[in-house]
């Protein structure tokens, strides 16, 4: 599954730090969520690696397993072998589809909130210790929870723009998107005329304009 | 390596031996802030009381006996470390984690302020809030706590992010070194960490049983409340600062049979 603002730069970004993340860690696979705390469930915002199709936009409960442990107790933490625990394995593989050896993870912290969780799974063997690999996934997630916030906000924007009248100086300015979203589907002549009339419309507010800045 | 010599007032009698040799913890009182423990776990010998912070009935956030059962397991890992080193303490668990539904600031503070006036000796805080909302009244509860002969024993975080109370002066707060040793800790000379203790590759217990490999300052902060339960296990009625220092002085970089070197891993 392609999420619907995939191309834009938010959400690249995002997508750029769990690439970074996996690499840093020579990682099977990295991914970043978001806390949907209304609903107690962390929801995939980027995946990068092994099991990672299909992830973004997918949810489980926000107190299950080691990214569980982490939204509770605001604090790093790495679990070494996942696997040997077969309730904790499931819980995972049902929500990435992968069952990893190692998890390490790190809360996303934002105006002393925790908004979501940054996990590496399965390390690389490299010359690290686990004290090293908790400071890095920290500065990992320092980056993943600016981009998460730069995800949210845009999306905000985009709903209130979706829900409410744009306004502009009190005026309902929707027409103006419904001519915008119309026009392309307009026959020739119909097209033409709206043309027009955006024309003298727009002639009307450069006069307008210009009678402002006489009086200034 | 930070390197410092200590010898303004050497105290050699206060060996580990003497700090807590033949001590089990028992007659101690430890409260765990975290998830909630599972009191069945054949890692945990038993729980004194069960409890977690709930909404009022004018939405004030107060504390009600609940079942021992752990949403998580952060706590059963918790309450299960502290036993491995003090097995005859007497543990609360104060459920004060939730599935991120709620802010768990207002439930930390209810239970904390809880834990503080049913006279526990020792809290653990495997936990920490960044909400510099809570920051004041979190900094009254530490001293009140400081005041009343209950120490706090608080993890530090271990990322670029100011919370609390690790912070404050008046708890202990602990941080993680790499070694396999659960006895092995070291006084930190440069703050705020007081201790390291061993948090990395730590087999606890987790709910339904099990056990798994986890690192984290989580479970260095139960390796220092497990230790100063047998400090005071042994030495009853020691203040905070007592206690602190003992466990200074009996540090693995400090003690004397050690060189008495702050070395700093």
């Amino acid at each position: 599954m392609t999420p619907p603002d995939s191309d834009v730069t938010e959400r690249s970004l995002l997508q750029s730090i769990v690439e970074v993340a996996r690499s840093v860690f020579g990682a099977a696979a990295a991914s970043v969520f978001l806390l949907d705390a209304q609903r107690g469930e962390l929801v995939f915002e980027a995946a990068a690696g092994d099991g990672s199709d299909d992830l973004v936009g997918t949810r489980f409960p926000s107190h299950v397993g080691l990214a569980g442990w982490v939204v509770m107790s605001g604090q790093s933490l790495i679990v070494d072998d996942v696997s040997e625990v077969p309730q904790f394995a499931s819980d995972i593989a049902e929500s990435t589809g992968y069952v990893p050896r190692s998890i390490v993870a790190a809360p996303l912290i934002r105006h002393g909130e925790c908004v979501g969780v940054l996990e590496v799974l399965d390390r690389g063997t490299r010359d690290r210790g686990e004290l090293d690999d908790v400071d890095i996934v920290g500065m990992l997630a320092t980056e993943a929870t600016l981009g998460l916030e730069l995800l949210v906000r845009l999306r905000s924007l985009t709903t209130d723009m979706q829900s409410e009248p744009s306004q502009a100086g009190g005026l309902d300015l929707t027409i103006l998107r419904r001519i915008t979203e119309r026009l392309p589907a307009a026959d020739e002549q119909t097209a033409s005329m709206v043309m027009r009339l955006l024309a003298v419309a727009d002639e009307l507010l450069t006069g307008a304009d210009d009678g402002r800045r006489g009086f200034g | 390596m930070r390197t410092e010599k200590f010898d303004v007032a050497a105290m050699p009698q206060v060996s580990p031996d003497w700090a807590w040799g033949g001590a089990d913890g028992s007659g101690v009182r430890v409260a765990v802030l975290d998830s909630g423990v599972d009191g069945g776990h054949p890692l945990i010998p038993g729980l004194e009381r069960s409890v977690q912070v709930v909404t009022g009935p004018e939405g004030a956030a107060q504390v009600a006996d609940c079942e021992p059962g752990d949403v998580a397991g952060h706590g059963t890992a918790c309450a299960g470390l502290i036993s491995s080193i003090a097995p005859a303490v007497a543990i609360t668990s104060v459920r004060v984690l939730n599935d991120g539904r709620q802010g768990t600031g207002a439930a930390l503070l209810a239970g904390l302020g809880w834990a503080i006036d049913e006279g526990y000796d020792l809290i653990n805080m495997s936990l920490s809030t960044a909400k510099p909302a809570f920051c004041l009244a979190l900094h009254e509860l530490a001293d009140r706590a400081y005041f009343r002969r209950c120490a706090l024993v608080a993890s530090a975080h271990n990322m670029p992010v100011r919370s609390f109370p690790w912070l404050f002066s008046s708890v202990i707060s602990v941080a993680s070194h790499d070694e396999p040793d659960p006895w092995a800790y070291y006084y930190n000379a440069a703050p705020p960490v007081d201790f390291y203790a061993r948090g990395v590759k730590v087999r606890v217990a987790w709910p339904g049983g099990a056990q798994i490999l986890s690192s984290g300052n989580s479970f260095a902060t139960p390796h220092i409340t497990g230790i100063s339960a047998l400090i005071l296990s042994k030495h009853p009625g020691l203040t905070p600062f007592q206690l602190k220092t003992i466990l200074y002085l009996a540090a693995t970089n400090v003690r004397r049979d050690n060189g008495g070197h702050h070395d700093t891993p």
